[in-house]
């Protein structure tokens, strides 16, 4: 027990579910003073959920939670900030018209005893005193408005400071930064472990967690697969842990003739989001378009379908070069695209199955002055529920009354009702049981054997490399590999997704 | 495991809270009709309940594009100042010598450029609908004065004024009525029966949804503002034919009585719900209770503020029923 006590917070035991996940399942962690422990794992590994157990955000299901030896709970956030915890996001959550002492000392802003009037003079000196401990470069009175991201977290970081924070999360801090200022991020982090604070970071980005880490935790599917402490040991050793599952889940590809280049993409560019993209796609192929969240992939899907089309680079379809500036001319090309964000852009939740199924294709069923032939639209929602196998009371039901697995089958009935050539398929089995996620795998092998190209993101690795005849992977914006199904294996491809160089060791 | 659609019937759409809702509006008329009664012993007589209809066609004809632009989750506030716009267009034009016909053709494409313009700032510029015809709400009512100032035009033809004052035939019935029957149903028609109508649902529901289906959603938008402008003008055209004059600030604030009636009408403020029936049905009972309080000489300005209070109501009542049986449920 004696070693317990050198840790400031200590989680054992950790489980929590949500309706239908298993977010986490029986997690260790634990943070010492002055040092920085990495948190790495997959997307949907379970990072974010344990951020929020240690935020008082979300309560366990079960475990314990140690605070310098002794038992604690954490009801809700406030709790937790009073133990001294902080957190800062990807994006910064300042208020932009105000000072950045104010933000600073926002809810705790320090008052003249008597007349309880803010006490201006103190606040920006002491905000001034927060900021030069850092060593930020930055006055107390300008406005956060026109602050860059960068800028923003440091302010970010000394208000965590005002509150005496001892353990900071850092969740995902340096994906909206230039290298530049990511080097001063990692240079105040250093700074603020000399001095003591706890510091939780979390990367996607492999390098960024052995260049500032102490020691890394690595967390798959929920699962804590085991801490390392960063000298002795590898990229290859993490790459590893975060995706030496076994492939207990075998997916039914089945083998098809692969025919002509149905989509061909060179050099698409769109400013900002992604660059010099180029694969093609050909006749009856599925291709897994691979990487973690944040590579760009939906960015590059939305503009093949023409949501935001591309600034440079060409599209070609059947061999035919093509412009697609809004979805319907994607359309009209045989492509469609079934977002990841089924509720939001999937479906109509407030209507019913027939009315979304049919929403692209209404135009087949209106007669002679627009008039819509009901029993005929009736009878396509109906034999494409029936072909996805689409449980509900009627098809008269309304969407928002279906499960996610159900809703994500009537997306896909949606799409195959407008018969296409070309299926972008954005997570298609993102949140969804696994009797549903089996039977897309199923539906999507054999649409391929009818001849259907299918481009699949995913950043499931199981999932690209049981169905992917062939694999892209992105990383921030780029194409940083391909492999043939035979040639890719988990390690290969969260290599080229982290950014990392591959070494065949 | 596969559909059940057959087994189980499926509800019809007049069911639930909507059907409640309608029904509600149908005994409110009776009420409103009754206490007209009471007021005045003519009231129920045919010839006055079919004169009666005289002063709110106009509004009417106003709200049936109106319904569909709340559904598709906008509004259109210049409708009234679009009504004046190409009404003085047409009545100026006249005035100039040109044919009454060829005057009015004249009116009614101001009123659908009118609204085409709505349509292209909304829908292509992507301002928000509240904003664009708040603007032009000012503008076009502007662009009425500058071609009349406080003039006033009259001595329109009889043939003209036929659409707005005359019979048809030797019945009772006014030419507006049917004008504005032809049209309800039309209008009733294409919300419920077409591919056009329904997709102005599924825009009102989740515009996002429908651009990531291939749906055309700013031609949808266009072309309910155009419409709405088209048939700003034809209502134009049968009140200055009421009238018998145009002046620059006719039909003044008639976007509150055209909104309130649709809203009353069960048309959701949020967009994505309502039926033309309801529409219909509200339109009918706010000319009812305007009529009744005129027979008791309640002036213009109390009646407004009443038709203000009733649009609040209208747009709150929805809302605390769906609470309550929301929390009836919990």
């Amino acid at each position: 027990m004696s070693d317990m006590s050198e840790n400031l917070l200590e989680l054992k035991g950790i489980s929590k579910s949500f309706p239908g996940v298993q977010a986490l399942d029986n997690v260790d962690f634990d943070l010492r003073p002055g040092e920085v422990h990495a948190l790495v794992g997959e997307n949907g590994a379970g990072k974010s959920t344990l951020v929020k157990v240690i935020t008082g955000v979300h309560q366990p299901d079960a475990g314990e939670i140690r605070f310098q030896g002794q038992p604690v709970t954490f009801p809700n956030p406030l709790v937790a900030q009073q133990h001294g915890v902080a957190a800062i996001y990807q994006e910064p959550t300042l208020f932009p018209d105000l000072s950045v002492g104010e933000n600073i000392f926002i809810g705790h802003q320090p008052v003249r005893p008597m007349t309880r009037r803010m006490d201006w003079k103190r606040l920006y000196e002491r905000a001034g005193e927060l900021l030069n401990a850092l060593g930020v470069k930055l006055d107390p009175r300008t406005r956060v408005r026109g602050l860059s991201v960068a800028q923003q977290q440091m302010v970010e970081i000394a208000k965590a400071l005002s509150l005496n924070a001892r353990i900071l999360i850092m969740d995902e801090p340096t994906s909206a930064l230039t290298l530049r200022d990511v080097e001063d991020l990692f240079r105040i982090t250093r700074r603020l472990r000399e001095a003591g604070t706890a510091i939780v970071f979390i990367s996607h980005r492999l390098e960024e967690a052995f260049e500032l880490a102490d020691r890394i935790t690595v967390l798959r599917d929920g699962h804590y697969v085991g801490t390392r402490p960063v000298p002795s040991t590898t990229t290859d050793e993490v790459i590893q842990m975060m995706v030496g599952r076994t492939l207990d889940t075998l997916f039914p590809k089945e083998e098809v003739e692969i025919g002509e280049v149905m989509l061909r993409v060179e050099g698409l560019t769109k400013e900002g989001l992604f660059h010099d993209v180029s694969f093609e796609l050909r006749r009856g192929e599925i291709l897994g378009l691979a990487g973690l969240v944040g590579a760009r992939r939906t960015d590059v899907a939305r503009a093949i379908f023409g949501i935001s089309p591309a600034d440079s680079g060409s599209i070609w379809v059947d061999s035919r070069q093509v412009r697609i500036s809004n979805p319907q001319e994607a359309l009209a090309l045989g492509i469609v695209y079934v977002p990841e964000d089924r509720q939001q852009q999937g479906l109509v939740l407030p209507m019913d199955i027939t009315q979304n199924i049919t929403l692209p294709i209404l135009r087949e069923f209106a007669r002679r002055g627009g008039w819509l032939d009901n029993s005929a639209e009736r009878e396509t929602a109906q034999e494409f529920a029936e072909r996805l196998d689409v449980r509900a009371a009627g098809l008269w039901q309304k969407v928002q009354q279906l499960s996610g697995g159900n809703q994500q089958k009537v997306v896909l009935a949606k799409w195959l009702a407008a018969r296409p050539h070309i299926l972008i398929l954005d997570e298609p089995t993102r949140g969804i049981d696994v009797g549903t996620k089996a039977a897309v795998h199923e539906l999507m092998s054999k649409l391929a054997g009818q001849g259907m190209s299918i481009l699949m993101i995913s950043s499931e690795l199981p999932e690209i490399l049981g169905m992917s005849d062939r694999i892209v992977v992105m990383y921030e914006g780029r194409v940083t590999a391909h492999f043939t199904r035979q040639e890719a294996t988990q390690e290969k491809i969260m290599a080229a997704a982290t950014g990392q160089p591959f070494s065949n060791s | 495991m596969t559909v059940k659609a057959r087994a189980v019937p499926s509800p019809s759409i007049l069911s639930g809270l909507l059907l409640r809702w309608e029904w509600l509006l149908v005994v409110l008329l009776g009420i409103a009709c009754m206490v007209n009664a009471s007021l005045s012993p003519y009231f129920l007589d045919v010839h006055n309940l079919f004169d009666m209809t005289f002063h709110f066609m106009e509004r009417s004809l106003i709200a049936l594009p109106m319904a569909f632009i709340i559904i598709s989750g906008n509004i259109d506030l210049s409708v009234a100042s679009n009504l004046g716009m190409s009404t003085i267009i047409m009545a100026a034009s006249y005035k100039a010598g040109l044919n009454i016909w060829l005057a009015m053709l004249l009116g009614l494409a101001a009123g659908a450029v009118g609204g085409l313009i709505n349509g292209l700032l909304v829908a292509r510029v992507r301002l928000p609908s509240l904003v664009v015809t708040l603007g032009t709400y000012a503008l076009y009512r502007g662009v009425a004065f500058v071609i009349l100032g406080d003039l006033v035009v009259t001595g329109f033809p009889s043939s003209f004024t036929a659409i707005g004052q005359g019979y048809v035939g030797h019945t009772p019935i006014p030419v507006p009525l049917v004008i504005f029957a032809f049209f309800a149903v039309l209008f009733g028609l294409l919300l419920h029966r077409t591919a056009f109508g329904r997709l102005v649902y599924a825009v009102g529901n989740n515009e996002t949804a429908c651009r990531f289906s291939g749906v055309a959603v700013d031609r949808i938008r266009i072309i309910l503002f155009t419409l709405s402008g088209l048939m700003s003008a034809l209502a134009g055209v049968v009140l200055s034919a009421r009238f018998g004059s145009a002046r620059p600030n006719i039909a003044l604030g008639f976007e509150l009585d055209v909104i309130t009636a649709v809203v009353l009408g069960g048309v959701d403020i949020n967009g994505g719900q309502g039926t033309m029936p309801g529409v219909v049905l509200a339109l009918f009972l706010i000319g009812v209770v305007r009529y009744g309080m005129s027979l008791k000489n309640v002036p213009g300005q109390i009646q407004n503020t009443l038709i203000g209070m009733l649009l609040i109501v209208a747009i709150l009542l929805p809302q605390f029923l769906r609470r309550l049986a929301s929390r009836s449920r919990a």
